[in-house]
């Protein structure tokens, strides 16, 4: 799922600083699950938005509520007009929420109050690990079932660099060596000859290299005429 | 002979060849690196001019190597993945080529955390695998990474590329040297040895797989100027590793850097003597000076004439 994390209070502060009647929108899917923008935190920052305008002797109406999906036109439209009624929508979804919101409803004023961080999962309970760049190429049956484009801190796909010391990146003690975990599992399995094979240069058009990913499929097109 | 650099004149002819490295400055002046390649002229082959090592911003590889050429002396080029992609890395090759360069080694590169622009984006478009592959393409079929024909066949390098026998997992370094050395690679600079006993036992993997048959292996060493350095080194620096009997002859010694230097002379001829050692890589980055001492008292000079 996406990671996100929320900006800095003094961020947002400024953020909306022009604006009276303020909406905190939380998103009801990934955010939700790593306890960044649901509507948990909705209802906490805007309570936090009205402690700081109280003190600041600035009016404001500051609201929250939550829409299921911040990333699908169907969940905008169904509380598109209470959102006009506000002069800014502060929203809790990913960067992709935010978009779909100013895209689908270009009157909006829409600021993010979270940092998207990456696809991954939490590793245990307040800790969330990126696993998925989004490469548009995945290698996992070659490496079965690490990624080495994340989790080497070089992306290489020939294995560890000079670098790998027992067992960690030379970038930082705490992070795990991709390819040391891939030696030690392609060993386990018996396939360590997967090792010995060149891979070829990546082709980095699938990712974002290539600009803006789109995909279209004509399978499930509702324009087809049926 | 592939190249026919002096390098690999030497390393072909069986006798124990010797590099030193220069680090590029961190300013446009060259004068210094220069004036150590004059002073080194007769006690090396070849001269590695490091790229940008541990991600600091210095003087480009190739310029330094340009500078080299025009005094008669001979570089290896290092090219790291981190900083450049395919397309600026294939160009730069070309560009050594023309300039008459013909020792390229690559690597993958430190990660830019390490140097004076953290947060530079690291580029890593190809591994120093791909990259050993795409240069002895281009040397060998013509061909650029994408299949593109080159339009003239290139001038042949001597390509090289690092191994570290004391990076881990331990069992796959030998492994990861016979991969360079299918993907293309002819000569081999290691890892600074302080860990004796680790680099016998990689050797001896080599030797039972008959690699040192297939590529010219040179081992990497450096003098340690101060204790200081030393366990800098020990706990900074990853894939080096210095044994604890290390640390503690230098703790007793009197004269550091007098101890230092028996301590990387005596590498040196240990090296010598093991099987499968084609030659001594001497990386004595900020103390350049130091390194035709070392080569003389390890008796390695006078340098052969080939």
């Amino acid at each position: 799922m996406i990671i996100a994390e929320r900006k800095p209070f003094a961020q947002i502060k400024e953020m909306l600083a022009p604006y009276q009647r303020i909406c905190v929108l939380g998103c009801g899917t990934c955010v939700t699950v790593c306890m960044a923008g649901g509507q948990k935190e909705a209802e906490e920052l805007a309570a936090l938005i009205r402690i700081q305008r109280k003190q600041d002797r600035q009016e404001a109406t500051v609201e929250a509520f939550t829409i299921e999906r911040q990333c699908e036109f169907e969940f905008i439209d169904q509380v598109l007009e209470r959102l006009k009624g506000y002069d800014a929508i502060l929203s809790l979804a990913c960067g992709i929420g935010v978009q779909t919101l100013v895209e689908h409803v270009p009157a909006l004023r829409v600021m993010p109050g979270l940092n998207t961080k990456f696809m991954g999962y939490p590793v245990a309970q307040g800790v969330w690990v990126e696993r998925c760049l989004g490469c548009g190429d995945c290698v996992l049956h070659l490496t079965e079932g690490i990624c080495p484009i994340t989790r080497c801190a070089k992306s290489l796909l020939n294995g560890p660099c000079g670098g790998s010391a027992e067992g960690k990146c030379e970038v930082s003690k705490e992070l795990d060596c991709a390819w040391h975990l891939i030696h030690d599992r392609l060993a386990s399995l018996g396939r360590l000859s997967l090792m010995a094979e060149i891979q070829p240069p990546k082709d980095w058009s699938s990712s974002h290299h290539g600009g803006p990913r789109t995909i279209v499929r004509e399978d499930v097109k509702l324009d087809r005429g049926e | 002979m592939i190249a026919g650099s002096r390098l690999e004149k030497v390393l072909a002819s069986g006798q124990f060849a010797v590099t030193a490295e220069l680090g590029p400055p961190k300013s446009g002046d060259i004068t210094q690196l220069k004036h150590h390649a004059e002073a080194l002229r007769n006690h090396v082959e070849a001269f590695n001019i490091t790229d940008n090592q541990t991600a600091i911003v210095r003087t480009s590889s190739i310029a330094c190597g340009a500078a080299l050429i025009q005094m008669g002396l001979e570089p290896v080029i290092q090219m790291t993945v981190r900083d450049r992609n395919r397309i600026a890395l294939q160009s730069d090759l070309l560009g050594a080529v023309a300039l008459g360069m013909k020792n390229v080694l690559c690597l993958s590169g430190d990660h830019q955390k390490f140097g004076n622009e953290p947060g530079a984006k690291g580029v890593f478009d190809i591994d120093s695998m791909q990259l050993i592959k795409a240069l002895k393409d281009m040397r060998d079929e013509g061909k650029f990474i994408g299949g593109e024909s080159l339009e003239h066949p290139l001038e042949k390098i001597f390509i090289g590329a690092v191994a570290n026998p004391f990076a881990d997992p331990f069992e796959y370094r030998v492994d990861r040297l016979e991969k360079k050395i299918n993907a293309g690679a002819s000569f081999i600079q290691t890892q600074c040895i302080f860990d004796l006993e680790r680099f016998k036992k990689w050797m001896e993997m080599v030797r039972e797989r008959g690699l040192h048959k297939k590529v010219y292996i040179m081992g990497g060493v450096t003098p340690i100027k101060s204790l200081g350095a030393a366990r800098y080194m020990k706990n900074n620096v990853s894939g080096i590793i210095i044994p604890d009997e290390l640390i503690t002859r230098l703790q007793g010694a009197k004269d550091k850097k007098e101890e230092g230097l028996k301590i990387c002379i005596e590498t040196i001829q240990q090296l010598k003597e093991i099987e499968g050692v084609a030659g001594v890589h001497i990386m004595a980055i900020a103390w350049e000076e130091i390194v035709p001492e070392i080569v003389e008292r390890a008796g390695l000079y006078p340098r052969p004439a080939v």
